[in-house]
């Protein structure tokens, strides 16, 4: 399974195995990482599920739907070159050792 | 040690435990479901999970050991059968006592049934749970012709999943226009034709008058329609019971104060199963969202832990049919005017409700940067003017910024 790390606000790492094809969001939710809400559940509805993806990882990342690009718009932190919502993302091998960061706020 | 009680572990119920948690809560927190799975999240049944793009897995809420690291007693296939407010205890079916300090019941709504002569049909199935929705699957691989009775939210996800599917399907509603009692004609309409094109039968101001054994649903007209599966999304009816046996004051759910108290002080209410006083709608009501289950558990968690801060949420909610992906913010009913915000006929627009000249809600028809400023806009208390909203030029952003 690919592994993931990810980087609570306040400096907390969680290295995480997840399955192929389950999301960023989902790896989030059910081991307890803080800072991702995902009110949602998934359905590219609410814009609390934003990460900061580790820009080395950018490329190998899908491409953003027209629908996630409005979402994030909304987002309540920054929106940053590296921004996606984490519902959008699912884990593939090419993504294994990704890391992401929780911003401040969601 | 304090101990707080959770009856019901959908939405509401892991909220305030999670919540509490979050915010520190050190003593014991059980949280008790009558369902025997993990608790999962409920809107993707008619959506992806139907549709198989979801697993049971992808919609729980948290994984087991989740509960565990957070010391929440999860109780599965636990049903609650009393309530007992003045020794602080409750009693499940098998007779055992579970005391409390605080208790709070997330034990939502159950669906209205369809009757006729005071029988209920036995060959009509409804969508609540999990296990509802295993079946309804497994039925929708070998049905051909599919029944729906009511064109509110759940039955028109049905039915654009169905025929999805390939099914034939019917849809019977009551009322002259789709999802009439929450959506205006231009949206209901938008709907209506949809499903039309996709293939549906939509039959619209029509009564069905009775099921027969063979699948038939007679309706009012006389008319026959053949089925090999009858599916219904009439409404639901909030989980009251308990609550009504303990003495506590219900009406239309379970009354509850600004921070979801009910009628007995240790004693709280939250989610679909909670008649509350809504800022946004002026009145009293229940609404049946996760927005309002997951806003009303932080309300109540908060209170617990000494915080005293009333529900003031903006109410929001959504739906999936096909490619039409609608977000309604704030609560549009009783507007005297509405603008609407980009092009009908492109698919991609919002309306913009106004009373009094105030803006009341919005709804968003696959716009969701719209619905997504429109809650800042509800939530900061802005109205922008009329022109404002017509103007495509001005940015979503500078509206949220004139005030
Ligand atoms: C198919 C479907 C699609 C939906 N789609 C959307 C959507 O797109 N967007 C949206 O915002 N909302 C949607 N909703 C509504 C949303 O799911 C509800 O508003 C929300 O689940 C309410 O949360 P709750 O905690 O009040 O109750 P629930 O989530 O219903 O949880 C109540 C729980 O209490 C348990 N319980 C009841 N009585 C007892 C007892 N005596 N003992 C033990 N346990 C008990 C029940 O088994 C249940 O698990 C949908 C609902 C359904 C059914
Ligand atoms: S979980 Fe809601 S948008 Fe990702």
């Amino acid at each position: 399974m690919p592994s993931i790390t990810y980087i609570e606000t306040n400096g907390t790492s969680h290295n995480i195995e997840l399955p192929l094809g389950a999301t960023i969001m989902e790896g989030a939710i059910q081991n307890d990482v803080k800072g991702i809400v995902a009110e949602c559940g998934g359905s590219c509805m609410c814009a609390t599920c934003h990460i900061y993806v580790d820009e080395k990882f950018l490329d190998k990342l899908p491409t953003m739907e027209e629908e996630e690009q409005e979402m994030l718009e909304g987002a309540t932190a920054e929106v940053k070159s590296n921004s996606r919502l984490s519902c959008q993302v699912r884990m593939s091998n090419e993504l294994d050792g990704i890391m992401v960061r929780v911003p401040e706020e969601q | 040690m304090k101990k707080v009680v959770v009856i019901g572990a959908g939405h509401g119920g892991v909220q305030v435990a999670a919540s509490l948690r979050d915010e520190g809560f050190e003593g014991e927190i059980v949280l008790i479901s009558e369902e025997k799975e993990l608790p999962y999240q409920k809107p993707p049944l008619s959506k992806g999970f139907l549709q198989g793009k979801q697993t049971e897995v992808s919609i729980l809420f948290r994984s087991e050991q989740y509960y565990v690291s957070n010391a929440i007693d999860l109780r599965l296939g636990v049903t609650i059968a009393s309530i007992n407010p003045k020794e602080n205890y409750i009693s499940t079916v098998n007779g055992e006592k579970i005391d409390f300090t605080y208790l709070i019941l997330a034990t939502g709504a159950a669906n209205r049934k369809l009757r006729f002569d005071g029988k209920e049909p036995k060959n009509v199935y409804y969508l609540r749970t999990l296990s509802d929705a295993k079946w309804i699957g497994q039925q929708l691989e070998s049905a051909n012709n599919v029944v729906i009775v009511g064109g509110g939210f759940i039955g028109l996800e049905l039915a654009a999943l169905a025929v999805e599917k390939g099914k034939k399907v019917t849809v019977i509603e009551a009322q002259s226009r789709l999802m009439e009692r929450v959506l205006p004609e231009v949206i209901s309409k938008v709907f209506y034709e949809t499903h039309i094109q996709k293939g549906a039968k939509v039959y619209l101001g029509a009564c069905v008058n009775g099921i027969q054994d063979n699948g038939d649903v007679v309706l009012s007209t006389g008319e026959a329609l053949p089925s090999d599966l009858i599916l219904a999304g009439i409404g639901v009816i909030p989980e009251t019971q308990l609550a009504k046996e303990a003495g506590i004051i219900c009406e239309n759910g379970i009354v509850v104060n600004e921070l979801q108290q009910t009628s007995i002080p240790n004693i709280y209410a939250i989610g679909d199963v909670a008649n509350h006083y809504n800022p946004f709608a002026k009145k009293n009501l229940r609404l049946e969202s996760v927005q309002n289950a997951v806003d009303q558990a932080k309300t109540a968690a908060a209170h617990i832990l000494g915080k005293a801060v009333p529900y003031n949420a903006v109410p929001w909610f959504w739906t999936f049919q096909y490619h039409l992906k609608l977000q309604m913010a704030g609560i549009s009913l009783g507007y005297d005017d509405y603008v609407v915000r980009g092009d009908t006929a492109s698919g991609k627009f919002s309306i913009y409700y106004y009373k009094e000249g105030k803006l009341i809600g919005v709804d968003s028809l696959n716009k969701p940067a719209d619905h997504l400023n429109a809650r800042k806009l509800l939530e900061l208390g802005i109205h922008p003017a009329k022109e404002e909203i017509r103007d495509l030029s001005l940015s979503l952003k500078e509206l949220v910024s004139v005030s």
